[in-house]
């Protein structure tokens, strides 16, 4: 069913939107949240599962320590509150993906609450109120199989693999973010955007968005312009990558208002982004709270943070993200719209690992900006996510200052750096991709120069070096590009003075 | 006094997935009342000053290392299932909700 929408200017004349977001960060501790078993990525099914996280009689869980203090360290740096007492509960829901029949998590006493995050879009700062951040263990991984669509609808039976379940989970989810309007979709994007690079600077989480390590899930309603009352929200999940929870914003803000406006209601409802077609559909009716049952879990002990450990715990947090911004503006002598941009872009920390890894403040902007924001672009991915590393991009620019490659042939190394053929001097080998600078070959490309344009020839001869241009331009064609053009202007001076 | 209805036993047996005659819903609405108001007997004892108890142990804090233990094998892990394919426990399919 295709839905009516109403454009993004007319929503805005009429409504103001109101963003929850919940994110999910799958933390890296090397076990899971509540047994000792593996947490690798993408292992054969089944293989890291034990009695405890397969929900075996008489099994019991035991917490995993650097899980809570992962946990506290993500409320510090969310300028959290942290719990000096909380427990575990049970939520109590029968899908097969929880072989417990209840998924541990937190209810009424997360460890970390009342916080908040600064946002900042187009140079505008929105200041993001976190509810809070609470434990709990990640799910099994169903496959549906039988139905056309690969999805439940049409499914004959679920296959499921328990080596996520168990996995540890930091919910973190805001406060109703309010009064960003027309920005709200750019908010919601840099709210993810931000947290993914806190989560990064922790080292908490691999925080990959496209392997599932970070999800959210988008929360929106509308309310009538000048109302000042919230309407009925939907939640949108599996909003897996930064530029899908932009988008996800923007179509719900867009389907909401046409629902309105043609006088019907909003149905509290769980919906499902499809990223292929950017759409959200319909997913089941959203169970009350008290639906799930949670009753304190009876197996787990009270988590009783001293405080202590919470400042050992503060004393290891990262620079704040604002600092950073700051420090390493200065540090890179970017003007205030370079570091905009390179923000914005989602670019700041890999900049700085290109910085690190050997380039140039500006040569790193220059790349991740321009290029690799244009490929980016047009696959439609983050410039993070594009499988150029910051170590691949320095490389090629430490080979163009060492006049190995100009930005020419650069451009071809980065075609075969996303087409998978290796590192860049391997792909430099490969292609045939090196300035030639040796001598003997721009030699003899020269003469062929000066033989088939005596006229310019003669002109330099007679002392108009500035028609040596012509001359170096036909032994660059000759060379396919890969003539060293310094080198050349030299030889051709020096046969012809 | 705390009464249970038998709409909310309906309710509770959805979502237990239990499926209960019309019977069987006269017959344990009255007796899940009375179970309650047993129940509720306690917070006659308890006053205002003593705090609902979760655990029967004065202990917090208890945690366990991040390193791996032995996990068991697919076969073992599989061994109960009533349904195995492609090394992953089969279900039937599952209706009305999705995760």
């Amino acid at each position: 069913m295709t839905e009516t929408l109403v454009s993004f200017e007319d929503v805005l004349a009429s409504y103001e939107p109101a963003m929850g977001l919940e994110v999910h960060v799958e933390l890296n501790t090397v076990s899971k949240m509540f047994c000792g078993c593996p947490t690798e990525f993408g292992a054969e099914p089944n293989t890291q599962v034990c009695p405890t996280c397969l929900g075996l009689p008489g099994a019991m869980p035991a917490v995993n320590r650097k899980a809570v203090e992962s946990a506290i360290r993500i409320g510090l740096a969310l300028n959290c509150q942290i719990a000096e007492w909380c427990r575990f509960a049970r939520k109590n829901y029968f899908y097969p993906d929880m072989p417990k029949n209840f998924q541990t998590s937190q209810y009424d006493e997360p460890i970390c609450f009342e916080g908040y995050m600064d946002v900042e879009v187009d140079g505008e700062t929105f200041r993001v109120e976190i509810e809070r951040a609470h434990m709990e263990e990640d799910t099994g991984k169903s496959l549906h199989v039988g139905g056309a669509t690969g999805r439940i609808h049409g499914a004959d039976h679920s296959l499921v693999d328990y080596n996520r379940a168990g996995i540890p989970l930091i919910e973190i989810v805001t406060k109703p973010i309010l009064g960003t309007g027309d920005k709200a979709p750019l908010v919601a994007k840099a709210y993810v955007a931000q947290l993914r690079d806190l989560i990064v600077a922790l080292g908490v989480s691999d925080a990959r968005m496209d392997q599932g390590s970070i999800r959210a899930d988008v929360n929106l309603s509308l309310s009538p312009k000048g109302t000042g009352t919230l309407g009925t929200r939907t939640e949108t999940k599996n909003v897996n990558s930064l530029r899908s929870v932009e988008r996800a914003v923007r179509y719900e803000m867009s389907r909401h208002a046409a629902v309105l406006d043609s006088g019907r209601t909003i149905l509290q409802e769980t919906r499902h982004w499809h990223e292929d077609t950017g759409v959200t559909t319909s997913g089941r009716e959203k169970s009350d709270a008290e639906d799930y049952r949670y009753f304190p879990e009876p197996d787990l002990v009270p988590i009783a943070p001293t405080r202590a450990w919470v400042e050992e715990l503060r004393a290891t947090l990262p620079e704040n993200p604002t600092q950073k911004r700051a420090r390493l503006q200065a540090e890179w002598g970017f003007s205030d719209l370079e570091m905009r941009d390179t923000v914005g872009a989602g670019a700041m920390l890999i900049v700085e690992e290109t910085i690190a890894a050997g380039a140039s403040p500006q040569a790193a902007r220059k790349w991740w900006l321009g290029e690799m924001a244009r490929r980016a672009n047009e696959a439609g991915v983050e410039v993070g996510e594009l499988g150029v590393t910051p170590v691949d991009v320095a490389r090629v620019q430490v080979l163009v200052d060492e006049g190995k490659l100009n930005d020419k042939l650069a451009r071809q190394v980065f075609d075969g750096l996303l087409a998978g053929e290796g590192t860049p001097d391997e792909i430099v080998a490969a292609r045939g991709l090196g300035i030639v600078s040796d001598d003997g070959a721009l030699s003899a490309a020269v003469d062929n120069a000066i033989a088939a344009n005596p006229d310019v020839a003669d002109k330099i001869r007679e002392g108009k070096v500035a028609a040596a241009g012509a001359l170096i331009g036909a032994v660059m064609k000759e060379m396919r590009g890969q003539a060293d053009a310094a080198r050349v202007r030299e030889l051709v001076l020096e046969k012809l003075q | 006094m705390p009464e249970i209805t038998r709409d909310e036993v309906a309710h509770l047996a959805d979502l237990a997935r239990i499926d209960l005659s019309d019977a069987e819903l006269d017959h344990l609405a009255p007796q899940l009342t009375v179970i309650l108001e047993s129940v509720a007997s306690i917070s006659g004892v308890a006053g205002d000053d003593v705090p609902p108890t979760s655990h029967a142990l004065p202990l917090t804090n208890v945690f366990r290392e991040d390193v791996n233990t032995p996990c068991l094998t697919p076969e073992q892990a599989l061994s109960g299932a009533p349904a195995v394919e492609q090394q992953r426990f089969s279900v039937p399919r599952i209706l009305g909700e999705e995760a």
